[in-house]
């Protein structure tokens, strides 16, 4: 199965950044469908960015984060070639990862 | 309630969800049962916090505290969206020792929109794209040495982000 | 607000210069140059290949949003969707790419095409249905998800290259270039307007809440995924939706008006680079 997750994380000098974009469909509990019932909400709840065994970056987030979301942080310390490890999990208990190269 | 304190109920959900999660996913992505389990853990979710309606319920949930406005947090949102599902925001701070950025969305049905912690090391800006349910102010929180930073914006929106 | 648009609308319509060269022959090379001096004239500032991104090209507001958006664009997972779909053969053995020039990559520019065979126009989209029928697959729904994924594939394979439209000498291919004209050209649904009313006589104006796009390269950023539907969609999708928003009954996709006033546009567009996928509001 693909992945979810579609990472950039680019190093430059001292710094690496990361920009990722998730295939996720953010439903917020708001909307209601064609036939009049709410869709229920199902929604990423945390995203982490470890790197060398450090979380360098966690996003908690909440119904109002765009469908397919995406999120762009920096951090200091990656170097081209390193792992970066992206998870996620959702309301539903729903999960995925990937490690990505740093550019 | 500050979120620490929240630990064991949160502990409870967690082992809940989990276990709906294994049924629903089978075996992950990962083959083995320890590589299924992801690194992100759904402990980690501040559920009160995204309860909240307005900014200050929001931020005590959140930190425990209340913020001032700042000029040093910059929070780069357009003047109108282009359509509210998809609205870009940037938060940039020059403060010192920044632990945490959070974003508000006032008339949004619950106030926190995102939430994220930025470690040792993390530069102090991130940006992400929100959905707004109308025109509404748009507050930039920043976590800095301990004390809570804010900058505020209007984002006039003239197709709702929700659907409609 | 609505009524104020449409005297404005009959008050240019009144004093408008024609966009084809005459009444009923159809001169597609001087249309063309009518059409193309029409915008560069009315928007001076614009860059010709900006046109293309459509509401972006009028709108600063916009255009700094966009610019964001498509930093990491959400139809990329659309482009991986569509690449993994060409690649893969049919039951059969054979691929997509047996039923295209260049095996299909690089070759979105030069569709719509006339097919002399069948005396119609065709489009890419109806042009991968006729692949996946030859080789005893269903076709795929015309307005989004499958059929959008491997559009979006091509139009990627294909970005910066110019439009490149034939008109050839056949009749038939003349009349289908005259027919999609006049329905551009032509006022529709109970709102009584013509493609043109917006996209001639109002781009970078707005319509109710949303800026309208020049019809100059208008096709260039098929497929798209709109922030509006939260997903891709095809030309088709969008053609019937815009009928609807003139209160128009929207025509199955892919009729032959669709497909007619498809080929006009981008004959329209020739040398203008395909920016698809879009991403738009």
């Amino acid at each position: 199965m693909a992945s979810t997750i579609r990472v950039r994380a680019i190093a430059s000098g001292e710094t690496t950044q990361v920009q990722s974009l998730i295939s996720h469909p953010m439903d917020s509990g708001f909307v209601k469908d064609s036939k009049g019932q709410i869709i229920p909400p199902h929604h990423i709840e945390v995203v982490e960015f470890e790197h060398a065994g450090k979380v360098v970056f966690t996003c908690l987030w909440g119904p109002a984060v765009s469908k397919d979301p995406y999120v762009k942080f920096s951090f200091k310390g990656g170097k081209k070639g390193d792992d970066l490890k992206v998870s996620w999990v959702d309301n539903k208990g729903q999960s995925d990862s990937q490690v990505a190269k740093i550019q | 309630m500050n979120e620490v304190s929240d630990a064991p109920d949160q502990m409870r959900r967690t082992i809940l969800k989990s276990a709906v999660g294994f049924a629903a996913l089978g075996l992950a992505a990962g083959g083995s049962l320890t590589s299924a389990h992801a690194a992100a853990d759904a402990k980690a979710w501040p559920e009160s916090a995204f309860k909240q309606k307005n900014e200050a319920d929001a931020l005590k949930a959140l930190y425990g505290k209340a913020g001032e406005a700042s000029d040093k947090v910059n929070l780069d949102a357009p003047e109108i969206a282009e359509n509210g599902a998809v609205v870009p925001i940037a938060i940039a701070t020059t403060l010192p020792n920044v632990t945490g950025i959070s974003i508000l969305v006032l008339e949004n049905p619950y106030t926190l929109a995102a939430a994220y912690k930025i470690p040792e090391g993390t530069e102090p800006s991130v940006a992400s794209r929100l959905k707004m349910a109308k025109t509404s102010k748009v507050v930039a929180v920043v976590e800095s040495g301990g004390k809570l930073y804010t900058a505020t914006k209007e984002v006039k929106v003239t197709v709702g982000g929700c659907g409609g | 607000m609505l009524r104020k648009m449409l005297i404005a609308v009959a008050v240019v319509a009144g004093t408008a210069q024609p966009l084809f060269a005459a009444e009923h022959a159809s001169d597609p090379k001087a249309d063309f140059k009518a059409f193309r001096d029409y915008f560069t004239n009315r928007f001076p500032k614009v860059a010709l290949d900006d046109f293309v991104n459509g509401p972006y090209s009028m709108d600063e507001g916009l255009r700094k949003q966009w610019k964001a958006i498509d930093e990491f664009p959400p139809y990329e997972f659309a482009v991986e969707k569509g690449k993994d779909m060409f690649a893969t053969p049919f039951k059969n053995g054979k691929t997509y790419g047996e039923c295209f020039a260049n095996k299909g990559v690089g070759i979105r520019q030069t569709y719509p095409q006339f097919d002399t065979k069948s005396g119609q126009v065709i489009t890419l989209d109806v042009a991968l249905n006729q692949c996946r029928e030859a080789n005893g697959e269903k076709p795929f729904d015309y307005s989004k998800d499958d059929m959008a994924a491997l559009t979006a594939y091509m139009a990627f394979t294909s970005r910066g290259k110019a439009m490149d439209i034939k008109i050839p000498g056949d009749p038939r291919a003349l009349a289908a270039y005259t027919k999609g004209k006049e329905y551009f050209y032509t006022r529709r649904g109970q709102l009584n307007f013509s493609c043109a009313s917006c996209h001639v006589q109002n781009p970078g104006n707005h319509i109710r809440t949303e800026v309208l796009a020049p019809a100059l390269g208008i096709m260039n950023a098929m497929p798209i995924y709109r922030s509006a539907w939260g997903g891709m969609g095809t030309t088709s999708r969008r053609l019937r939706s815009c009928n609807s928003q003139v209160r128009a009954a929207p025509l199955p996709a892919e009729s032959e008006e669709y497909r007619d006033v498809e080929y006009y546009l981008s004959y329209m567009a020739n040398g203008l680079p395909i920016s698809g996928p879009g991403a738009r509001p």
